[in-house]
């Protein structure tokens, strides 16, 4: 079989003779052999997450790893003397992975066939491979993208919001205003390109077309001064989201037309659609300029025309459209607004291009 | 009053609606809301908000808001919403439809 495997999204170490030599609990001076600490900070540059299945007292274990500087590399340590196949389940389970993109190294073959019994997808490697992983396909993603090379820190960063969230007893409101929410709203760059289509294939319920945008397509449509390609990224107190939308916009005087929106399903609960609506919405009011927007109803887009319509837009004819090239007749249907000015967002700061200013109907031309 | 109940009423009253959506928003959002409070007026209120409060009422009343009848005015206050849940189930058509 000549296809590329799967690659593994999550390696989950054991401790004892695996990651460090020695056995910590017969009192051993352990340290982690040759290569080891470059293997994790490798790995972890690839987006791919570490954690930890190891039989052993949990704080004396995850004591010796912050005294080797490797306990920030590991997401949802499982550290106890349960039967390690559960940890690796729990772990996926919690990072809501597949088995078949998790992997599992021990020294101990009984460790690995207990694993393998009860998780027959999981792919398990022996220590004394260790040394060639960083070499082996499925631990060589394809394409590593901005975001994958700080994927560690967000799922971390989303750990300790999911905690802080689970014990605020406060309004929801006041829990998004604690969160210090910032959008930044930019031109797409070429590096961030990769991302963006990540994007268009994976938010099925936030697209707004269900169109995917190929890498290529995107890239020409960066370069044609009629559109704007734009990239949200997101960070709060905890840390950042990363690329959460995409925008693609065609610009013409006096009508701008939304062919695609797509957004996260990460930040959909903080509100991330509706904040981009309306922002374009006043920027559109400011470059007197009329909004349409294109929207296509999958069977799981149904959130994103209801951000649209609880933004304004609606079916109303109008004459603008007339300039817009045909809508076809596969289902896709405007929706169109005549903007306002809107107020900004209570509980996210937005910094964004000045597109009003970029795109301004020009004033008339004073008769000469 | 358990919500089967309230969607099998024969008839459903405006108080009875308001009531059981006061309770729905009060738990989601940990405020004290009145009928005529603007729930959107700060521009908090998330599309995943959103989307959760127009299937709540299609799953409570049995009623399919669709088009026109998702505009947001429709939904700023619990009495907004009543209103629109007591004409949809009164069948009678969508108001302001273009």
């Amino acid at each position: 079989m000549s296809d590329v495997p799967t690659t593994v999204k999550c390696l989950v170490w054991d401790l004892d003779n695996t990651l460090w030599q020695g056995t910590l609990s017969e009192g051993d001076t352990v340290r982690p052999p040759d290569g080891v600490r470059e293997l994790i900070i490798e790995l972890d540059s690839r987006g791919i997450l570490q954690s930890v299945a190891s039989k052993n007292d949990h704080d004396l274990a995850w004591a010796k790893l912050e005294e080797l500087g490797l306990a920030k590399y590991f997401v949802l340590p499982r550290i106890g003397w349960g039967p390690k196949s559960d940890s690796v389940r729990d772990i996926a389970e919690r990072l809501k992975f597949a088995h078949g993109t998790i992997a599992f190294v021990d020294d101990q073959p009984a460790e690995r066939a207990e694993v393998s019994f009860h998780l027959p997808e999981v792919r398990c490697y022996a220590a004394d491979q260790v040394p060639a992983l960083a070499d082996l396909p499925e631990f060589s993603p394809r394409n590593v993208t901005v975001d994958a090379r700080r994927r560690r820190q967000m799922y971390q960063a989303g750990f300790r919001r999911e905690e802080e969230q689970a014990a605020f007893r406060g309004p929801t409101e006041e829990f998004l205003r604690s969160l210090e929410l910032d959008m930044r709203i930019g031109r797409a760059t070429e590096e961030q390109l990769s991302r963006v289509e990540e994007l268009t294939l994976r938010t099925s319920q936030m697209n707004a077309t269900g169109v995917h945008y190929s890498d290529a397509a995107l890239r020409e449509l960066l370069a044609d001064p009629g559109h704007e390609v734009l990239v949200t990224t997101m960070a709060d107190r905890f840390g950042p989201h990363g690329a959460v939308g995409v925008m693609l916009l065609r610009t013409r005087p006096g009508v701008w037309h939304i062919k695609l929106l797509a957004t996260s399903c990460r930040v959909v609960s903080f509100g991330a659609g509706a904040a981009i609506l309306n922002w374009l919405i006043d920027q559109a009011a400011r470059a007197g300029a009329h909004l349409v927007a294109d929207f296509r109803p999958t069977e799981r887009n149904r959130m994103m025309e209801i951000a649209y319509r609880f933004a304004g837009l609606g079916e109303e004819s109008c004459a603008c459209q007339d300039a817009l090239p045909d809508a076809g007749a596969d289902g896709l249907r405007r929706l169109h607004l005549v903007p306002a000015p809107r107020e900004p967002h209570a509980t996210i700061r937005i910094s964004a291009p000045d597109l009003a200013a970029d795109h301004r109907v020009a004033a008339p031309d004073p008769v000469h | 009053m358990s919500t089967e109940s309230t969607a099998q009423g024969a008839e459903l009253s405006a108080e009875s609606i308001e009531r059981e959506l006061l309770g729905f928003l009060e738990a989601k959002t940990r405020t004290t809301l009145t009928p005529d409070q603007d729930m959107f007026a700060s521009g908090l209120v998330s599309s995943m908000f959103a989307m959760e409060l127009v299937v709540h009422l299609e799953q409570t009343y049995r009623v399919a808001i669709v088009g026109a009848d998702l505009k947001l005015d429709n939904f700023r206050t619990v009495q907004r919403m009543t209103e629109l849940v007591l004409r949809l189930r009164a069948g009678s058509p969508a108001v302001g439809h273009a």
